[in-house]
């Protein structure tokens, strides 16, 4: 805040949908006079405001925290998931990260699993699928132990706070050529294969969620790492090689079905 | 209106060990024909979903978002409180029930505020089974660390997300009883209307946010878990989707609203910088515990920090309160912030910021002991100012970030209107006039898994299954209502957005509905905002259609819930001649400007009922009884 605020025009060229069957189309967009301490999404406020005010429909966008933790937000820009800044969600981008006169592509996250709302809302319910078949430690209120007779220790449970920290924003099969949910899927079956709270149910687990992922229509992993990328909270793709050997492990697995 | 706050007989200690011992139970075969709406998947809303559904109840469960995992519980970033006393340092139940009563400025009950003490423990065991990667010691134990408003060691943590954690921690468990078939989700749902048949709550009006269309749902009882009204101030650190408007058309539909004008300021947010921000960032409270705050001596002392000597420093917080320091509770951090900017002792480009400065905690313990321990706030405060911490101490201000005020509700979490629960910060009844840190994490797991699933079932007991169903006109009513208020605003065509509207309304607020009233002030705040309201209805302009997914649409709805209750939030703070916790009216302060309470007139709940549009609402009183803490005057000194 120190610095001086400056202004930057650019051109924006955003995806314009206007629901799951409509073809959808780019519009070209020119903005000027857009402060450089603006986040990104505070300029598709400022843009949204002159439409609204030209008598034009507003880019619809989802939106909520804008704060990098609820996952609600997140579109391509330029070519990239959540932008061009590493490990930062849509939200945390802010506008000096942008020259004047730049043009500025804006598209929702494109997957076979991921039906467009409109503009750039994607429906991301299959993660939400995903995690109902099995992204869950199987105990009821009531009955839980005192919260110190299972201790873990630090390093573990540092690991399964890297995985935890996942966002569910959905970055990562937008960034993945075979549009993949493999990094989402690995965060979770990490975080309680790591615990010993989630090892009794790790086999089950392990097949029940890569099942529903691909019954959602996600597609496989082949190692591009361009999740791990674009993922907003760096998620490490060492967990899909966790998942791989918990699924391996699974299929020896006699109880697991 | 008669209203009876029904807290059980007995010492403090025993009474929800009474009140569970005698209350009537639902027969487990029974549960099953029972329906119950959960409004909001937040800490609060999650766990009662979640336990009521385990408990065999069939739950019909809402949010507003694309998935419940998205909740604004999730933006939490400090801990939670419980009294396990790992540390060793003398924490016991009592201690946190009396802190946080004591924190509340005694404007809470003391039956409740004890009771979320006993259950605070509970909860640290649930999240643990839960799998919520809580930070350990090297020996694989828990760690705790301390928070503003206590001088115990009480708080879990996951790093800088403990939000987060718990709230995937509940949803989680939520996700495993969708899939068990015994909670029906509905997302991208906004609830426009509460329904009443003969005078119980049995359901509500919800809209579809992606069709446009109103959808009615039927229930034996309606659980409101909706969260708080911050974002009255336009800037606050809630997420753009937090609003007053589920508890708002319960008001209407004769709710009691307690204590509307108790809404927490944080001290420790990111300063704003210019017209087009959306929202204030907060840095977590913990930042607190190795942070040192200063502004320049002297007025007008415009040098870098970097060439301001420590002679020409004022470390206020510590000077003012030598045994709390830095940690004093939220509200005397953030007024004395206030008060150093408005005596132009601001740094920033406005004026209107503190350093927090971490020099000194670098120094002593490392500059990799303080990344380990705030490295995402760090990154997160570099990214948004461009200036890096490590280097040049941060800057402060604080904003609007809690609401202590909600509807009134019982010992048992009903409100007034019976089969109408309210949970988590949409009630009124832990927090009194100020909450501390890290506990509204607790107080939301807390009503939700360890208070809820008790308190409903004498209700649903002594009602029986209801057989009202979506076809009673009530529903019809409502429904049409909605609608009408839809096309209402759609048709209004003026020349100014929502946003824009609700900028200057969040101004008004801040100005005098803030972090110090006064009668003039909350005057003018009244008037000006009935002429704002009047221009809203004149001058709104909503793009689009009603009938496909339309932000703008949403958000003018939710404003002109605010631009009601905003009045009603200065009515409150005018009634209430007396400070106490974040309520500061200057015209009652001690002599050092701390809030001064009037125990003699206002030691009472005010619970506002709704009277009709444009009316004055009528005040009840619920007086607050104290037998187990002495009133003593907050010092932190």
């Amino acid at each position: 805040m120190t610095h001086a605020t400056n202004t930057i025009n650019i051109t924006l060229k955003v995806w314009r949908q206007k629901g799951p069957r409509d073809r959808g189309r780019f519009e070209t967009i020119p903005v000027k006079d857009i402060h450089t301490h603006m986040s990104f999404l505070e300029m598709l406020d400022v843009v949204n405001e002159r439409l609204t005010l030209d008598g034009k429909e507003p880019v619809e966008f989802d939106n909520d925290c804008r704060e990098g933790i609820c996952g609600m937000c997140g579109c391509v820009v330029n070519g990239t998931a959540h932008g061009p800044e590493k490990a930062m969600t849509l939200c945390q981008l802010h506008m000096r990260k942008f020259k004047n006169d730049d043009t500025i592509v804006v598209e929702p996250f494109r997957a076979r699993a991921f039906k467009v709302v409109k503009d750039l809302i994607i429906d991301r319910s299959p993660l939400d699928k995903i995690i109902q078949s099995g992204g869950y430690v199987s105990m009821n209120v009531g009955g839980a132990p005192d919260a110190n007779s299972i201790p873990i220790s630090q390093v573990t449970a540092e690991k399964a706070m890297d995985a935890a920290a996942c966002i569910g924003c959905g970055a990562c099969v937008a960034a993945c050529p075979n549009a993949s949910a493999m990094l989402f899927v690995s965060a979770k079956i990490s975080q309680l294969a790591l615990l010993p709270q989630g090892r009794p149910e790790a086999a089950q687990r392990a097949i029940d969620m890569v099942r529903t992922m691909d019954a959602c229509g996600f597609g496989n992993c082949s190692n591009e790492r361009e999740c791990e990328n674009v993922c907003p909270k760096e998620i490490s793709i060492v967990n899909i090689a966790r998942l791989n050997r918990e699924f391996f492990k699974a299929s020896f697995v006699s109880d697991a079905a | 209106m008669q209203f009876d706050a029904k807290i059980p007989t007995g010492p403090l200690a025993e009474k929800w060990d009474n009140y569970r011992g005698k209350m009537k139970l639902v027969n487990p075969a029974n549960k099953k024909k029972f329906n119950i709406i959960v409004v909001g998947t937040g800490l609060a809303g999650a766990s009662a979903s979640v336990t009521l559904a385990e408990l065999g109840y069939n739950i019909k469960t809402f949010c507003i978002q694309d998935s419940p995992r998205r909740a604004h519980s999730i933006a939490a970033q400090g801990g939670i409180n419980a009294a396990k006393n790992y540390p060793n340092d003398a924490d016991s139940v009592w201690r946190l029930f009396y802190d946080t009563i004591k924190g509340g400025d005694f404007r809470s009950r003391e039956a409740n505020v004890y009771r979320l003490a006993q259950v605070s423990n509970n909860i640290i065991d649930q999240c643990v089974a839960q799998g919520v990667p809580f930070a350990r010691e090297y020996g694989g134990l828990l760690s705790n660390r301390s928070f503003g408003g206590a001088q115990v060691s009480r708080t879990f943590y996951a790093r800088g997300q403990t939000g987060q954690q718990l709230l995937l921690g509940a949803y989680s468990s939520l996700s495993r009883q969708i899939a068990a078939g015994k909670v029906q989700l509905f997302t991208r749902r906004e609830m426009v209307d509460l329904v009443l048949v003969d005078g119980k709550a049995r359901g509500i009006i919800v809209r579809n946010l992606i069709t446009g269309e109103m959808e009615r749902h039927a229930a034996d009882a309606v659980i409101l878990a909706t969260g708080g009204y911050g974002n009255v101030f336009y800037l606050s650190t809630n997420a753009t989707s937090c609003n007053v408007g589920a508890v708002f058309k319960a008001y209407r539909k004769g709710a009691l609203f307690a204590n509307p004008s108790f809404t927490q300021i944080h001290p420790t947010c990111i300063p704003h910088t210019g017209e087009y921000q959306s929202k204030l960032t907060l840095m977590s409270e913990s930042l607190r515990n190795d942070g040192r705050v200063w502004v320049p001596r002297n007025p007008g002392d415009k040098r870098r920090p970097s060439q301001i000597p420590e002679e020409d420093r004022n470390y206020y917080l510590e000077e003012k309160y030598p045994s709390f320091g830095n940690l004093v509770p939220r509200d005397v951090a953030s007024r004395n912030a206030k008060e150093q900017c408005d005596a132009g002792k601001g740094v920033g480009l406005t004026g209107y910021a503190v350093y927090l400065d971490f020099a000194d905690a670098i120094k002593r313990d490392g500059k990799e002991v303080i990344q380990k321990k705030y490295g995402n706030l760090f990154d997160m405060y570099h990214n948004i100012i461009d200036e890096d911490p490590y280097q040049t101490p941060m800057m402060i201000y604080p904003a609007s970030h809690y609401t202590m005020g909600g509807l009134w509700v019982d010992y048992e979490l009903q409100s007034n209107i019976p089969g109408l629960f309210v949970l988590g910060e949409g009630n009124f009844s832990d927090h009194g006039a100020n909450r501390l840190g890290a506990s509204a994490l607790m107080q939301g797991l807390a009503d939700g898994y360890f208070v809820i699933p008790y308190t409903i079932a004498p209700y649903l007991v002594e009602s029986g299954v209801s057989n009202v169903t979506t076809e009673h006109p009530a529903f019809t009513d409502a429904a049409h209502q909605a609608d009408t208020a839809i096309k209402k605003l759609m048709s209004i065509n003026g020349k100014r957005t929502a946003d824009n509207i609700h900028r200057e309304l969040g101004k008004i607020m801040v100005d005098h509905v803030g972090m110090a009233r006064n009668e003039s002030g909350l005057k003018k705040a009244v008037g000006q905002i009935q002429s704002l309201r009047e221009e809203f209805w004149q001058n709104l302009l909503v793009p689009g259609t009603d009938r496909d997914y339309n932000l703008s649409l949403q958000k003018a709805g939710r404003l002109a819930d605010c631009l009601e209750f905003t009045e009603l939030m200065a009515v409150d703070a005018l009634a209430r001649v007396e400070s106490c916790g974040c309520h500061l009216r200057e015209e009652s302060q001690t002599e050092e400007n701390e809030a001064l309470r009037d125990d003699e007139n206002y030691r009472h709940v005010a619970a506002w009922e709704y009277a009709g549009y444009g009316k004055e609402p009528k005040l009840n009183k619920e007086p607050l009884t104290f037998e187990n803490v002495e009133l003593t005057q907050r010092s932190y000194k």
